[in-house]
Order: structure tokens, then sequence, then C-alpha cells
């Protein structure tokens, strides 16, 4: 299964039915140095596009939202200890946390690589 | 960010615009003007070399100002709360335009030049100031705003060290003192004080030759440029107040906790007490004490507390606002200042901000959160 992306800057990998969430490099880029993030409690659900996590800068908060619907089944510790992950490695030891899906066909929905790059670079 | 930005109106650019991108600068709009927000390095290590080393900052887009005439100094103490009349020859002084209700209009820096009183306003107010001195001072003092200068500030501990390569006479003043030096040629009005806490120079400048000083400046192995980002969060490390969120034409100076600025001289039973707006009721605050108070609060956990968080006491009931806050850089931890009830002012007050509907505990702490660097000689 390929990498998604959703239009919040999130990027979304799936394998046998679990979708690991993290922030873009363009969403780091963007954000700053990363010193705080509150994530989700393992074993609550989410509707697509709700507010699950925050993502804090020096200089801002952001909110991280659940890119699909599912019950959150890991939470990344390592991220929580050293918020900088996000910044030095968000596409793998950075990532947030993983959904088990509820309706997998919602991944149909969010966009792939060609897409992803094709709105950054018109941001 | 986007509520300072008027949509139809070009944003200004200051005379450093162009160096800004050419470093690679991350702009945003602030107060009407194109400005870097932060450049390559980002806010936590521009902060860190700042309070280490030596930062620069442009700050060109804050309003100058030059009041002329003998009975400047009068004047001005029609509109502040502040002795300017006993203010020396370069000496410089931290002050406040005051309204008739108490509220601060704005905050400023006036040092005494040999020309006049040098003002330097924030940017957000400089129309409104500039309106204001000219309704009130004019006959009395001619004021003269000053666009065709910028504005540069070099912080940090070693700020002397890299100023002092142009011009070996600026590691002569102390805090809020200033003088005219020519820096490697190119003529400036200096004073040794700043916005982050540290030691530092603000250096007043033609527009047509600030690039050229910048450059000079960054060409010094201490230097390196810092955006508002970091601006913002050394200077609420530092304990000091923001134009517009920390202090606004809703907060007296009592309020404020900023007293330290009005001199006895202009306090109740002194000999030019009184006799700016808002006199009446900041004297009854003195007497009485103000219902709240400005503080600054430390927590011991991790999660930032922004401006707009409520704050409560241990029973769940509002005692306070944040209106500044970040987790600060160099402290490690978040601090905030804060509007508290006076009975939650004092020092180790245990209360909690809620954030996202979160309890967070913190501690109503002493001011500045990082020591200050200042040299006092």
């Amino acid at each position: 299964m390929s990498i998604k992306y959703t239009p919040d800057h999130e990027w979304v990998d799936t394998t046998d039915g679990i979708a690991t969430v993290g922030i873009t490099v363009h969403a780091q880029d963007a954000l700053g140095d990363v010193v705080f993030v509150d994530l989700p409690e393992v074993g609550k659900s989410f509707a697509a596009k709700e507010v699950a996590g925050v993502v804090e800068s020096v200089k801002a908060a952001a909110d991280v939202y659940a890119p699909v619907s599912g019950e959150i089944v890991e939470v990344n510790e390592a991220l929580r200890a050293d918020p900088s992950l996000a910044n030095t490695d968000p596409l793998k030891t950075g990532w947030f946390f993983k959904v088990k899906l509820s309706n997998p066909a919602e991944l149909d929905g969010l966009m792939d690589t060609t897409a992803y790059d094709e709105l950054v670079k018109n941001s | 960010m986007s509520a300072d930005q008027n949509l139809n109106t070009p944003l200004h650019k200051t005379p450093l615009h162009a160096l800004h991108l050419e470093l690679g600068a991350k702009m945003v709009p602030f107060a009407g003007y194109d400005m870097p927000v932060q450049y390559p390095a980002g806010v936590m290590a521009e902060h860190k070399h700042t309070r280490s080393k030596a930062g620069l900052f442009d700050v060109s887009h804050m309003g100058q100002v030059l009041l002329v005439g003998d009975d400047a100094a009068a004047a001005l103490e029609t509109l502040v709360p502040v002795d300017i009349v006993d203010l020396g020859l370069f000496k410089q002084r931290y002050a406040l335009f005051t309204a008739d209700d108490g509220g601060i209009l704005d905050d400023l820096m006036v040092a005494r030049r040999t020309d006049g009183l040098f003002v330097v306003v924030n940017a957000g107010c400089r129309d409104q100031d500039i309106a204001h001195m000219r309704k009130h001072l004019s006959g009395r003092c001619e004021v003269r705003p000053l666009p065709d200068q910028a504005l540069l500030a070099l912080q940090g501990p070693q700020a002397v060290t890299a100023l002092s390569r142009l011009n070996p006479g600026v590691a002569g003043l102390v805090f809020m003192t200033g003088g005219f030096f020519d820096l490697d040629g190119i003529p400036t009005f200096v004073t040794r004080s700043g916005y982050t806490g540290e030691d530092g120079y603000e250096i007043s400048v033609a527009a047509e030759r600030s690039v050229e000083l910048a450059r000079k400046l960054l060409a010094q192995p201490e230097v390196m440029p810092i955006g508002l980002g970091a601006r913002d969060s050394l200077r609420l490390e530092a304990g000091l107040c923001l134009y517009g969120h920390d202090i606004d034409t809703t907060t007296t100076p009592v309020e404020a906790s900023l007293t330290w600025a009005i001199q006895k001289v202009r306090r109740a039973g002194g000999a030019r007490a009184g006799g700016y707006p808002g006199a009446a009721v900041i004297d009854r605050q003195f007497a009485e004490g103000a219902a709240r108070k400005r503080v600054g609060l430390v927590s011991s956990e991790r999660m930032p507390v922004r401006e707009g968080a409520r704050l409560v006491n241990a029973d769940g009931q509002e005692i306070g606002v944040v209106t500044s806050g970040t987790l600060g850089p160099t402290v490690g931890k978040p601090v905030a200042l804060a509007y508290v009830q006076t009975p939650y002012a004092a020092l180790g007050t245990e209360l909690f901000a809620e954030v996202r509907g979160k309890r967070t505990p913190m501690t109503v702490s002493s001011t500045p959160f990082t020591p200050n660097g200042y040299f006092r000689g």
C-alpha cells in the first residue's frame, strides 16, 4: 500500500488495515521546531477529520486530525518524549499514531504523492 | 497574524527586505509589514544563538520620532507618567502613553540626544502615536517622524564584541545609554538596550546605509540574523510586555506591574506628580492597589500554555487569563505572562491553566524567567 496524504499535511501509511499517521516534511517545516505533541488515548475512536492530537512549536500550536475513521491502537511514545523527531524524521520515527481503519474506503479520498506534491507546490 | 493584514493594502517593506529574502527568511505580515519570522536556522536555534552569542534583528518597522525644542521634555511629560525632564543627555528610559482612564495607548523608549528627544514606538501604534503627539505637543515642540531611518538591534552577550570591531567606543556605553557613533564609516545613533533581556544595542541608521551596516554586522563571526519568532520568545523569557497582548488600552500601568516605570517625582506627592492622562486612576491604584495584576507563570509540565488560556484556582473558579505564552527555549519549560486577580498574584501561588479542556498546573514566578544580561558597567 502506498502512502497517502491529506490536505491538512498529514501522511497515512496503511498495512493490513492499520494506518500509521504522521505530519509531512512540508508541515514540520511550516511549523518550525516542534516542542510538544499531544497524542490521543489508545482505544479511543475518531471519525475522519476529527481532531486527534496537537503539535506545537515555539511559535504556534496546530491540530492533528484523524485522516481516516477508526480506533487508535498505538501512539508514538518516543515522539512524546522527544517531539523534535517530528522535525528530524517526520516520515519514519516521527510518526504520531496508528488507527485501525473502520472504513478502508476513506483511503480512496486521500491524495497520492503526485497530487500532494502539486498541492504543496501551489500553496 | 492575518488579523493584522488588510488584504487591500500592499504590505510595507523595510529597507532590509531584499536582504531577508537573500538570507532565506520566511516572511510573514506583521503590523502592516512583510517581516522575517525566521531564517533557515529556525526559531529555536535563533533564540539560543542570541542567548549565547549575538543576533541581528531588523526592527525598522518600529516608529522613530524626534521631538525637537527646549520644551520637548516637559511637553512629553503631559502624555507619559515618566520622568523625562530629569533624563540626562544620552540617557534612555522606558515610557508609556496613557489614556484618560489609565489604560496604556502604547509603550515606547525615549532617549535624550543633542538634537532632541529620540522616541521609538511600536509599529502597530506608530500612526496614532504621531497623531497623539502632534495633537498635544504641537506649539511646545516639533514632532518630527524619521521615516528614512532604519532600526537594527544587535543582541546577545557577544554583541559588544561584534559591534566594537566597527567602533570600540560602543563598549563604553552602559545599559540604557546611547550616543552618536560612526560604525566603520556609517553614521548611526546607538543605544545599549533592547528587547531580549540580553546585553546588546539598538542602532538607528539612515535607510540608505542600513543594508551596508547589516552586512558588516552579519560578517562578524558571532552574528546571525534573527526573526520575529525568536524575538517574541526572547522577550517573553525576559518578562517584557508585548503591546496589544500583555498591555493595551484595557490595562493600567499598575495592573501591568509596570510601576517601576513611573518615577517617584511623577507619583502623588512628587514634585511633578500627575499632569498626564489617567493620573487620577493610576494614583488611586498606587494607593489602593488594583484588582488584578500581571504576573509571570512557569509550568513544570511540558504542554505550552498560550495567549487566551483561562486560569482557574483549585476549585475551578476562573481567576485570570494568559496574555503571552510559549515553551521557553532557554528555560526549557512553558512560561507565560498573565493577569490574575490580585489575591493570586503572590510569588509561588499555584494555579491551573486550561488548555484544550485539560488543566495544567502553573506557579506564579518572578520575571525575567532567564537572568538579564544587561551591562551596567
